[in-house]
């Protein structure tokens, strides 16, 4: 990664919203948020639905640009590029994984985890073995050519999790992972997030379940399209950095 | 707000060289073509049926193309049979309207001309022909009756299918050759000593059949005698009628120009020369028309597959929006998008259109061979099928694509 070349650019944020709005006509979907998330955080953001918390994600995922504010995704300013170029930022730095997992049916699962590079410009061999290695990692070496309906609503989202760090971006972003799943195969969802993050990668949990934020090291409360509550934040007047990032 | 402003700005001091752009990068072909299949493999039952009207629109066309291909092919291989040299002189109308004559000795004089490899002719007489002598007068069938020289098959190029041809022994006696039709009307099925027609008052014998002659088919109609025994019974005035020349092939537009001038050098307008191989292909040409009409409905068939290809995409593209949404997510451009559907029409319209041109080949082959025509379909009509329906399926899945492309990822994925 091009971030890994000079020692200097390590410590630059993953994310950085400054005074970030998003109206839509006369709805005003967030309002003046500013959230910063450096290399290496595991954090939620929870709130209930309407709260906003999609359209962040949308925003953070560069899928939507804000009404007004700033976006650094991974140090470039999403304002200045164009289409195609946050196109290319999301296929190098932002992996996705979506709550409906968005597996197309009928395609193998290493086809389909495969498909998370399909646009990174790799050659199709390097993919499929970089896609049999991501499914050994989310414990699915035995699912490698399962169809999705013929994988559990757990393992279909671990096959999702799979395509989403199958390049090894610097960003994760999960829309309400486990929001299909019932609790035990969330669990698991949850757990291998965390592996995730152990394993370097940032990870953004986008939830409304109170109990899965309480879990996860930082956790930003989103509500009326308002960040209400940041516990990275606590003193960060002193402590910029949140402590997971300085590991 | 200022914690955050004074971050940015420890950054920014941190940082000050700003990252390199993101680049897309290109997907090779291969991917293309395989990210286009995938749209298409997934609902086959579908793709059939769109590709199905592609397919017939092509066939036809190939069908018209290839059944008058074959056709023309068909008449090129028995004209090249037949022969294209031969040519024909009839008397004319004369000056003041009368039937004019040709002289007896323009034979001869022909067949002194350069360039002629034979002549022979015809005379015809005003005898009538029955089936006995008990047929009533008037059932005279309109078979005509006229006078052979001994060397007309080499110049029409007449075979015998049974028994012989009038030689100069027979030629002086009552003896008679058939044509096809002739013998039909008359109810001769063979030559023999015992055959006899009713021909001018008294018996001939039926020494011959002829095969049907596509050059000169005024001959399958006709009773053939000989040339003296014509003068000596039939009040024949000795006149041919109509002189039948072979040129060389070479020379044959020469020997035409001078034909009519050397049979009657006298009054040489009152000739009329002809060369029958021009007016048989002049014939089989007249159904361009019904081509040009049938390869029209063709084309309004292959508009018609190409409506409904664009339909499939359409609402293929309305069906796959949370598809083009986790695209867009994993890094899809717009372009890419577009190409992706753009390349699932092509696909599916270029599947269509090899099916029309297998079928298009199949219905020329079935129809030529029961004509018994060699079956011909020409390279540039399976071309130009397939360059078609990839020009049809480009255009109609330009405006699918270009919507897909256009849809904005978050709306894309907000639809489950």
């Amino acid at each position: 990664m091009t971030w890994q070349a000079t020692g200097a650019t390590t410590d630059r944020p993953v994310v950085e919203l400054a005074g970030v709005s998003k109206t839509y006509g006369d709805v005003a979907a967030l309002r003046d948020a500013d959230l910063v998330i450096r290399r290496g955080e595991l954090l939620a953001i929870v709130g209930p639905s309407g709260s906003g918390k999609s359209t962040m994600l949308n925003i953070m995922g560069t899928l939507d640009r804000p009404t007004q504010g700033t976006v650094r995704i991974d140090g470039h300013d999403a304002a200045s590029l164009s289409d195609r170029e946050l196109s290319a930022l999301r296929a190098g730095t932002i992996g996705f994984v979506f709550q409906q997992f968005h597996l197309a049916s009928g395609v193998p699962a290493l086809d389909s985890v495969a498909d998370g590079l399909l646009y990174s410009g790799r050659p199709r061999g390097e993919r499929r073995r970089l896609a049999e290695k991501a499914l050994r990692r989310v414990g699915l070496g035995h699912r490698l050519y399962h169809q999705p309906h013929q994988l559990s609503g757990g393992e279909k989202q671990r096959v999702a999790i799979a395509r989403a760090v199958l390049g090894d971006p610097p960003l994760l972003l999960a829309d309400e992972p486990t929001g299909a799943l019932d609790s035990r195969s969330g669990a698991v969802v949850i757990e291998l997030l965390h592996e995730l993050h152990e394993a370097g990668t940032t990870v953004v949990v986008i939830t409304h379940d109170r109990d899965i934020a309480a879990t996860l090291p930082r956790e930003v409360r989103v509500k009326d399209g308002r960040l209400e509550h940041d516990s990275g934040r606590a003193g960060t007047s002193t402590s910029l950095v949140p402590e997971e990032a300085v590991r | 707000m200022s914690a955050t402003n004074t971050i940015r700005e420890l950054e920014g001091a941190a940082n000050p060289e700003p990252p390199r752009r993101p680049k897309p990068a290109r997907m090779n072909p291969a991917d293309v073509l395989r990210v286009g299949g995938s749209g298409l493999r997934s609902r086959p039952m579908r793709v059939f049926l769109s590709a199905l009207g592609i397919a017939i629109g092509i066939a036809a066309m190939i069908g018209v193309v290839g059944i008058s291909t074959s056709s023309t092919e068909d008449l090129n291989r028995r004209l090249q049979a037949m022969g294209t040299n031969l040519l024909t002189v009839t008397p004319g109308q004369s000056f003041v309207g009368d039937a004019a004559h040709l002289p007896a000795e323009s034979v001869e004089m022909i067949g002194n001309m350069d360039d002629v490899e034979s002549v022979s002719a015809i005379g015809k007489t005003s005898a009538k022909v029955y089936r006995n002598d008990h047929t009533p007068k008037q059932e005279t069938g309109g078979l005509t009756v006229a006078a052979a020289r001994t060397d007309l098959p080499k110049s029409v190029g007449a075979e015998i299918v049974d028994g012989r041809w009038l030689n100069a022994a027979n030629s002086r006696y009552p003896a008679a050759v058939l044509g096809p039709k002739a013998a039909e009307q008359l109810g001769v099925h063979r030559a023999g000593p015992d055959v006899k027609v009713w021909l001018g008052g008294r018996w001939y014998t039926v020494v011959g059949l002829l095969a049907a002659n596509e050059l000169v088919p005024s001959l399958d109609s006709s009773v053939l005698v000989g040339w003296t025994v014509a003068e000596k019974e039939l009040g024949f005035d000795g006149y041919p009628t109509a002189i039948y020349t072979r040129a060389e092939e070479a020379a044959v537009n020469d020997v035409q120009s001078v034909l009519g001038a050397t049979a009657n050098p006298e009054t040489p307008s009152e000739t009329t020369v002809s060369r029958p191989s021009d007016a048989l292909a002049a014939k089989e040409a007249t159904d361009d028309a019904l081509s040009g009409l049938l390869l029209g409905l063709g084309g309004v068939a292959l508009l018609v597959g190409g409506v409904g290809v664009a339909n499939t995409m359409v609402i293929s593209v309305l069906e796959r929006r949370s598809e083009i949404g986790l695209r867009r997510a994993l890094g899809a451009t717009r372009g890419q998008i577009r190409t992706q559907f753009l390349a699932e029409a092509l696909l599916l319209s270029a599947l269509g259109g090899l099916g029309g041109v297998l079928l298009g080949i199949a219905v020329t082959g079935g129809y030529a061979s029961y004509q018994g025509w060699p079956s011909v379909v020409p390279l540039w009509a399976m071309a130009g099928g397939v360059g078609a329906t990839l020009v049809i399926g480009g255009l109609a899945g330009f405006y699918p694509a270009v919507r897909a492309a256009r849809l904005p990822p978050t709306e894309a994925l907000a639809t489950t």
